[in-house]
């Protein structure tokens, strides 16, 4: 301690480094440190992962053969609507919050979160949320069965009195994801080590800072949905029902409205782990860093003029279909140049394939495959034969799986080892990501034909023209929950133990945390600003 | 007894897995792509599909070889030493400015395809209004005297643990909609209760039916022929069993069709004025019951707990005063699922499942409910 302490200048620096993290379960409980944090948000996820998942299995079970053999209609409408929310609340935002934290402070030279008390409260009303919303399958009329997109009167009007939960739960979810947004915000402005400019960032914290002004932007906006049909539910108003003036459109108006920027929020933050991970293993820098800080910010943009391309069969006014469409298709132009630079990037490099720079290859193809599948469905016409079928089943899964997902599972391969000190087992890891993709491809590329062909989505069974190619995907869909299983082994693993890791971890990492930081970095790590060449 | 059930489930999995395989290359040419489709319009689609598909294609090939090259030759293990070349506003400008070239490409046969599909009010032969319920579909003719409900077929029911064999299952209903052909029809959609959306493939029609709205869409079909669709929107427990079926015919047919429908309506209205009995009544119920009312309060009038209450025994059944359970039945119950009946069901029909609801599914208030009350009601 004594040669941090000449280091630290002054007594009450030498205090803070004795106290390391309390002892027990009140450590998690009551921490405000960005790490232990970032762990808890890390480990919610994939438990969140492990449940959305188990109920794509029965999904899954069910769509095996035709006919109704394993649940009934109103459970197997439960369980879309459930995977999708946990899924989308449960998983993929939560594992991105848990990077944010556990990587923006060691990225930018900070000590800790801005704002961390309100970090520690902004976890912890997770378990609650998601607990209150699961307990809604033991309730008399079951989960929210009005699929993740509720869209009412369905989820009002015709909707059982569980449905008051899910309202609450969505507030607490809004309300975690609002005060994780500000914490980002107040970090990455205030706390960046001096030199570091905002051009200098990473862009994984780029790419965090603006997904933290869009949900600030539309995690409200979806808790003044779920208000209104609080209100419509049991105050007497009529919002979103047509009988009382009301306007059932609006909602998914109002819906869309959050619903497509958040589409971004899942994404962008995988932008950054991508454009990370790439540089490191071609050995060569990103191809055009501002270009893609550009590209980061006109995507986010445009994500909020684009949302009623959900909506083209709803019965909008034709300038209203053309100004959506035209809009819409605009999105792959910087979506392109994000592709297209992490390809330049590769070009000439002196590449290696260890497992994260595969999970982000992974991640590049097969999210391009999603976008065109996007580019696609923005076509408002072909829409109409589009619209609520397997085909944009397909397409969001092929962004939010092998895009979304991807990315964090490269994430937690690229910076395990600085975190634990440990290296993961690569030939495990290896065998992680070829069973994954195999799986996921036949799982997920045989819905684009059965969509084509016309199978709609959310149906609990469907006519024997599809049998095939739901039986293929099922197929796919169970191995590639079990790779997941696998995973978790994994992880456990790779914390208990393994090769350690060196500080830079990666021959081609770049960034305060490879170069300034020991694997893994003390409780506490830069206490002392760190020098930004 | 499980075992048994495992085992029998592992070889249906087991023969299953064999006949995808043969069964996959024999259908190919459905299964894989958008079909062609019946109308003019369906086939402007399927050519603005195919060309958005092919550019995409065309982008993937260049986008993907330039990556596999590079993983390829330039990998360490290779001895490839890396470049450090970035930033060219050049390269940015051409990555830009080329995609934004080929969406104006898109956009302007897409522009033209949107504009004809949304013409549904030109010149059109036939208006027939589409009402979605939870979960059949209502038809009317606006110009004729025709309306009538369309529902997933007996067959289909019947067969729902396992539907082997058995063809078009869940693409079946007991009363088709019946369309000329080479005239333009344009539909009008609405919905009683949920937003539904209509969906026929082969005629390129998909348009949400939402309660307080009137949307429209048209189709001119060019084949005679069976054209199936679905219910393309979540709208509950039964999304999945409430399928379209539209039979195209020639214009003859069409006309003695109508005569026939209309004929049918004038001998349920003669029905209506005379006395059932409780038998009659009973045996009609049953049916009415099963195809309207089953999907929620359920085969024996169990419900579902906390969403649909039970029939067995409920106050309002049971209570032999009639009045408050003619009106539930015909009038609906507003700010629940429970829908007015009156617009869907005839004097008689509704009249008999009242009467099978009070005598049968554990119920026994012994009294009939005859027609004539229901048109009282009314
Ligand atoms: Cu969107
Ligand atoms: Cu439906």
């Amino acid at each position: 301690m004594s040669t941090e302490i000449t280091h630290g200048g002054h007594d009450a620096h030498a205090d803070h480094d004795h106290h390391g993290p309390a002892k027990g379960l009140m450590r998690w409980v009551t921490t405000t440190n960005h790490k232990d944090i970032g762990t808890l948000y890390l480990w919610l996820s994939f438990i969140m992962l492990l449940y959305g998942g188990s109920m794509a299995m029965v999904i899954r079970l069910e769509l095996f053969q035709p006919g109704l053999q394993w649940v009934e209609p109103h459970f197997f409408n439960q369980m879309t609507t459930m995977h999708g929310l946990v899924m989308v609340f449960g998983a993929i935002m939560p594992a991105f919050v848990g990077l944010a934290n556990w990587l923006i402070p060691i990225m930018i030279g900070a000590p800790d979160m801005a704002l961390p008390r309100m970090n520690n409260w902004s976890f912890w009303i997770l378990p609650f949320a998601f607990t209150m919303l699961a307990s809604t399958t033991f309730m008399e009329g079951g989960a929210p069965a009005f699929g993740w997109t509720f869209y009412a009167p369905l989820s009002t009007t015709f909707a059982p009195d569980t449905t008051d939960f899910f309202i609450f739960a969505v507030h607490l979810m809004g309300i975690s994801s609002v005060m994780g947004a500000i914490n980002v915000i107040a970090t990455i402005l205030n706390m960046r080590a001096p030199g570091m400019t905002l051009m200098k960032m990473p862009l994984f914290v780029w790419t965090w800072l603006i997904t933290a002004y869009l949900l600030i932007a539309v995690m409200p906006v979806l808790a003044g949905a779920v208000t209104m049909m609080l209100t419509d539910r049991h105050f007497g108003t009529s919002f979103f029902d047509a009988a009382g003036g009301g306007d059932p459109v609006m909602f998914q108006h109002i819906f869309w409205f959050f619903g497509h920027p958040e589409v971004y929020i899942m994404i962008l933050p995988a932008f950054g782990v991508i454009s990370a991970i790439v540089p490191t293993f071609a050995r060569k820098p990103l191809f055009g860093y501002s270009s893609m800080v550009y590209a980061s910010a006109s995507i986010a943009i445009l994500s909020f003029m684009v949302w009623a391309h959900h909506m083209f069969t709803t019965g909008m006014p034709v300038a209203g279909e053309l100004y959506f469409m035209y809009a819409t298709i605009l999105i792959s132009v910087p979506t392109g140049v994000k592709v297209f630079n992490w390809v330049t990037t590769m070009w000439k490099g002196s590449m290696t394939f260890e497992t994260p720079m595969l999970w982000a290859l992974g991640f590049i193809v097969m999210f391009t495959i999603g976008g065109f599948s996007g580019l696609m469905l923005g076509v408002a016409p072909v829409d109409t034969q589009y619209h609520d079928t397997y085909f944009v089943v397909a397409h969001f899964h092929y962004v939010l799986v092998t895009g979304a997902l991807y990315s964090i599972i490269a994430a937690f391969y690229y910076w395990v080892p600085k975190w634990t000190g440990h290296m993961y087992d690569e030939r495990l890891g290896k065998i992680h990501f070829w069973w994954s993709t195999i799986a996921v491809n036949v799982l997920f590329f045989p819905q684009h034909f059965v969509g084509l062909a016309g199978m709609p989505r959310r149906i609990p069974d469907y006519s024997l023209q599809f049998a095939e190619f739901n039986m293929i995907s099922s197929i796919g869909g169970f191995a590639f929950g079990l790779a997941q299983v696998f995973f978790l082994y994994i992880v456990i693993k790779t914390i208990k133990g393994g090769e350690k890791a060196t500080d830079q971890v990666w021959e081609g990492a770049t960034g305060l945390e490879f170069e300034h930081l020991p694997s893994p970095p003390p409780y506490h790590s830069f206490t002392e600003a760190p020098p930004v060449k | 007894m499980i075992f048994s059930k495992l085992s029998r489930r592992f070889s249906v999995v087991a023969t299953g897995l064999v006949s995808m395989l043969s069964m996959s290359v024999a259908r190919a040419e459905y299964a894989l792509n958008m079909t062609q489709g019946v109308t003019p319009i369906s086939q402007e689609l399927y050519s603005l599909h195919m060309l958005v598909f092919w550019i995409c294609v065309g982008i993937g090939v260049v986008v993907f070889s330039a990556m596999a090259y590079s993983i390829f030759h330039h990998r360490k293990s290779r001895g490839a030493q890396a470049a450090n070349f970035h930033e060219s506003t050049t390269v940015e400008i051409v990555w830009t400015v080329v995609p934004l070239l080929i969406l104006i490409g898109i956009a302007i046969p897409a522009t033209g395809t949107l504009l004809d599909l949304e013409d549904a009010k030109t010149d059109a032969d036939i208006t027939v209004q589409v009402t979605g319920i939870q979960w059949k579909w209502k038809y009317t003719f606006v110009d004729e005297d025709v309306s009538f409900i369309s529902s997933l077929a007996q067959s289909s029911r019947d067969v729902v643990k396992d539907p082997t064999g058995n063809e078009n299952y869940l693409l079946e209903v007991d009363k088709p909609l019946v369309l000329p052909v080479g005239k333009k029809v344009r539909f009008l959609f609405h919905s009683d209760d949920v937003i539904h959306a209509w969906w026929v493939p082969e005629l390129a029609v998909k348009q949400d039916s939402i309660p307080g709205f009137i949307n429209d869409s048209w189709a001119t079909i060019e084949k005679p022929g069976v054209y199936r669709g679905q219910c393309a929107e979540l709208c509950g427990k039964d999304h999945g069993f409430m399928p379209i079926v539209v039979n195209a015919v020639s214009e003859a047919e069409y006309e003695q069709w109508l005569v026939g429908m209309k004929a049918e309506a004038a001998a349920a209205a003669s029905a209506a004025d005379q006395e059932w009995s409780m038998q009659d009544l009973l045996a009609k119920g049953e049916t009415v019951y099963q195809a309207n009312c089953a999907a929620c309060h359920g085969p024996t009038g169990a419900g579902i707990p906390g969403a649909f209450p039970a029939m067995t025994g409920s106050p309002i059944v049971i209570d032999p005063d009639q009045a408050a359970h003619i009106d539930i039945v015909v009038n609906g119950k507003a700010g629940t699922a429970m829908s007015a009946f009156k617009g869907q069901l005839n004097d008689v029909d509704i009249a008999a499942v009242i009467t099978y609801e009070r005598n049968s599914l554990g119920n026994s208030v012994g009294d009939t409910v005859q027609p004539s009350a229901i048109k009282n009601a009314r």
